[in-house]
């Protein structure tokens, strides 16, 4: 476990406008677990991407244990021993998991002897899995799995993970960490890339710390405290939200006996779901992703109706009630998926406002659209929620991820709802904005508004919310005060494990 | 009415010949539609192709290689629509109508010095023996050898799709184009050659109308198979041999009802004219009603990014 695996000097990729990377270098040594930390449109993709040959430096060169390496395209850098697990994942929904598989090997043996294989690995690195089944239907824990194994099976020098706990329980990321410290005493190296600062520092040796695409520092993550790499990686000193009171008021949202067949055939079913906000509380609901959380969003919303009684606002029924009808009563919700779903990517920020906007701000009448009244409300949410565009004119599909996200935000806020739902309301949002938009949530909860906040994002729930709850399955937990639960308490009532257990360490190899 | 008259031996024996043309054109645009493609501009590959086949076989007095003419034909039409969507991204839908509607048009153009001549026949299989056997051998064994091959496609393109490699890399750029090019895969590369594929096995159904199956040219000859192609994929969820079925179903009914109408049945010529539309569209939509569903990546464009 000694001598540099793969060098990078100089490395530097612009794309219009944007410098992705600039200049950026770091050695992994091997047997290492090096550590890429960044905010959101740091550069880590970008220079991953290089690294497996899915994007080429414009400069800068990489070397492989001495010799220069410049893989053209994924197949070279697969062949050279790199394996990488995908952010978002790059599975196949219609295929079950030995195709899935079969697709990220170069010679991948007979249906058969594959499907041996995969279950062979899977077992001895704790990741059990059944390769025939169809990915479509597997949790967001079993396609990592599915991901994990297919690089295992190549039997890679180098493994980069690009945020792979963002989507698994706490007791999941332990397992996970357990295996990859098993694959790094096997003396494979490991590139991990996150955010989440505690998780770095309980498995890696050694972390690199990109902010705009440079390489603003190395350390021992080990030996620095979490806040010091905090402000390495934002540049700046940060502010965590205030809360100003802790009254609660009437129940303004009560949902009894809510039970929701999926409109897609991958989604998940909510069974009996029980829970009540009060006024001026936020209900925190975590859960990993695809557990109901898009389903139980829809059914608040308004987008999948139910039985009238299942869904109450201020003792009104209104589980039968289309989006429109429950915004006149005040129920307003932001979805997650920016881009299609929150907003029309194609359409000005001008129609995006108007679009939920028009039913609580009176920006239609009689069928015609009041364009300046529009114009005003949009405006009002870019200022309000400094969101950074030239103007209201431009397209949604133009802003950044993040100043996108605090307009869709913004926009629901201004409404002054009643009851709000938001889904993973700073998915992709740097630091300072996702600390903004928490303090939105919290100034409206002040004001007497009730809020569920739907996210996977552990430590914003906790900061957040009153009480607490999570889904799993489909199924609601107990809601629990949020206040002195442990990560551990947390974990299980997400589900635990997930069918995980731990790797067995004594085992050989098993690729 | 007569219904005596109707032979079934040799009904059974000519609507497989009526299915061969929807067939090949069914089975081609499978493969395209499963690489995530959705070109609409079947009818008028079919309509170049037969043309094609038509010309080159009046000239050269080759069936065999007016067939092959009829294959590069529509495989030729059917690149510009590649680079049409895949090179310079244009919508798949707009483009497809444009290739019917540009198809027709040369065809016509290309036809005009064809229209009233007879091609060279083909010759048909005859296997001693064999093909002399009372009901079996007019059904089995003494048909021209496109039928035979356009059987054969239609195993080989489940076989390939459902065991080969190449087949599943077919199927990951339909299903998601963006991991597939992840991955490393060249989803232009297979999306373009499913095309050409499809082109000419839409060219080849073509001429097997204006070659065998009529045998003359005339204008707009294709009469909607290439529609019907494209419905038949959809019903057929995407299965080979669903296709199979619904191309012989849809053959079956309409060679029924023109006996129908020679033996003079006591029902309007419009209702047994429309019967194998509607039949073969209420049998296949019956059988897709279970958990199957199009290529996910179906008719989006995909643009590499970084």
């Amino acid at each position: 476990m000694t001598g540099t695996l793969l060098s990078i000097r100089g490395l530097t990729k612009a794309y219009p406008g944007v410098v992705a990377n600039d200049n950026v270098s770091f050695d992994i040594q091997e047997g290492e677990v090096h550590a890429l930390l960044g905010e959101n449109g740091a550069g880590k993709s970008t220079l991953v991407k290089m690294i497996y040959g899915l994007v080429k430096p414009d400069s800068g060169e990489m070397t492989w244990r001495g010799g220069a390496f410049a893989p053209p395209e994924p197949k070279a850098a697969r062949a050279s021993g790199v394996a990488m697990v995908f952010q978002h994942f790059s599975l196949f929904d219609a295929l079950n998991v030995a195709e899935n598989v079969a697709l990220g090997m170069e010679n991948p043996p007979s249906m058969r002897d594959l499907a041996r294989r995969i279950r062979r690995v899977s077992e001895a690195y704790g990741l059990p899995l059944d390769p025939n089944r169809t990915v479509g239907d597997l949790s967001a824990g079993e396609r990592q799995r599915v991901e994990i194994i297919r690089c295992l099976l190549q039997d890679p020098k180098l493994l980069i993970m690009d945020e792979p706990t963002s989507v698994l329980t706490p007791q999941e990321v332990e397992i996970l960490f357990q295996t990859l410290n098993k694959l790094k005493s096997e003396g494979t190296s490991i590139l991990y890339i996150s955010h989440k600062l505690e998780e770095i520092r309980t498995l890696c040796d050694h972390a690199t710390i990109l902010r705009l695409g440079k390489n603003v520092g190395e350390c021992v993550p080990a030996d620095t405290s979490a806040r010091d790499m905090a402000e390495l990686m934002v540049g700046d000193t940060l502010q965590t939200p205030t809360r100003t009171t802790e009254k609660t008021g009437d129940v303004m949202l009560d949902v009894s006996g809510l039970s929701l067949e999926p409109s897609n055939p991958f989604g998940t079913t909510l069974k009996n779901i029980h829970f009540t906000v009060h006024a001026g509380e936020i209900l925190g609901l975590g859960g990993v992703a695809g557990n109901g959380q898009d389903e139980l969003l829809a059914a608040l919303s308004g987008e999948s109706t139910t039985w009238p009684d299942a869904v109450k606002v201020k003792g009104e029924d209104v589980g039968h009630l289309g989006p429109n009808a429950r915004r006149a009563r005040g129920i307003l919700a932001a979805p997650e998926e920016r881009l299609g779903h929150a907003a029309a990517p194609d359409m000005s920020l001008v129609e995006n406002a108007l679009l939920t906007g028009a039913m609580r701000k009176g920006l239609t009448q009689n069928g015609f659209v009041n364009w300046s009244g529009s114009t005003a409300f949009a405006d009002d949410i870019i200022k309000a929620f400094d969101v950074r565009t030239p103007g209201s004119d431009r397209a949604a599909r133009s802003l950044s991820g993040g100043n996108l996200q605090k307009f869709v935000i913004g926009r629901e806020v201004l409404q002054d709802p009643e009851v709000l739902v938001v889904n993973q309301p700073t998915w992709g949002v740097d630091a300072a904005a996702a600390a903004a938009i928490r303090q939105a949530l919290l100034d409206l909860a002040a004001k007497g508004a009730a809020i569920v906040v739907i996210s996977q994002d552990l430590d914003e729930l906790m900061e957040i919310s009153d009480r607490f709850g999570a889904l799993n399955e489909g199924r609601m937990s107990d809601i629990r005060p949020a206040a002195g639960l442990t990560i551990d308490e947390i974990g299980l009532m997400m589900g635990g494990a997930h069918g995980m257990e731990v790797a067995h360490i004594d085992e050989g190899a098993g690729a | 009415m007569d219904l005596s008259a109707i032979n079934p031996v040799l009904l059974i024996a000519s609507l497989m010949v009526a299915a061969t043309p929807l067939l090949l054109a069914a089975i081609g645009e499978l493969v395209v539609e499963r690489a995530g493609v959705l070109n609409l501009g079947v009818e008028g590959m079919m309509i170049v192709g037969a043309i094609s086949g038509f010309a080159i076989s009046v000239e050269t007095g080759s069936p065999m290689v007016g067939l092959v003419a009829a294959m590069i034909g529509g495989a030729l039409l059917s690149l510009l629509f590649a680079f049409l969507t895949q090179f310079a991204l244009a919508n798949q839908v707009a483009s497809g109508l444009a290739l019917t509607l540009f198809g027709l048009g040369l065809s016509a153009l290309m036809g005009q010095s064809y229209v009233g001549i007879k091609p060279p026949t083909m010759a048909k299989l005859d296997i001693p023996v064999i093909s002399d056997i009372p009901v079996i051998g007019p059904i089995l064994f003494s048909h021209d050898p496109v039928l035979y091959i356009g059987v054969a496609l239609c195993a080989v393109v489940w076989a390939v799709l459902k065991y080969s490699r190449v087949g599943l890399v077919l199927r990951a750029v339909g299903e998601n184009h963006d991991a597939a090019h992840a991955l490393g895969y060249n989803v232009v590369r297979v999306r373009v050659l499913a095309i050409l594929f499809g082109g000419a096995c839409a060219g080849l159904g073509g001429a097997y109308i204006s070659l065998i199956r009529v045998p003359q040219w005339t204008e707009g000859m294709t009469a909607g198979i290439g529609w019907i192609a494209l419905a038949l994929v959809v019903f057929a969820s995407w299965k080979p041999w669903r296709v199979l079925l619904g191309a012989y179903l849809f053959g079956g009914i309409n060679v029924l009802q023109l006996n129908l109408q020679a033996a003079g049945i006591a029902i309007p010529v419009e209702y047994l004219a429309m019967s194998p539309y509607l039949i073969t569209i209420l049998v296949l939509v019956i059988m897709s009603a279970d958990k199957s569903r199009a290529p996910a990546s179906l008719g989006r464009i995909f643009h590499a990014s970084g």
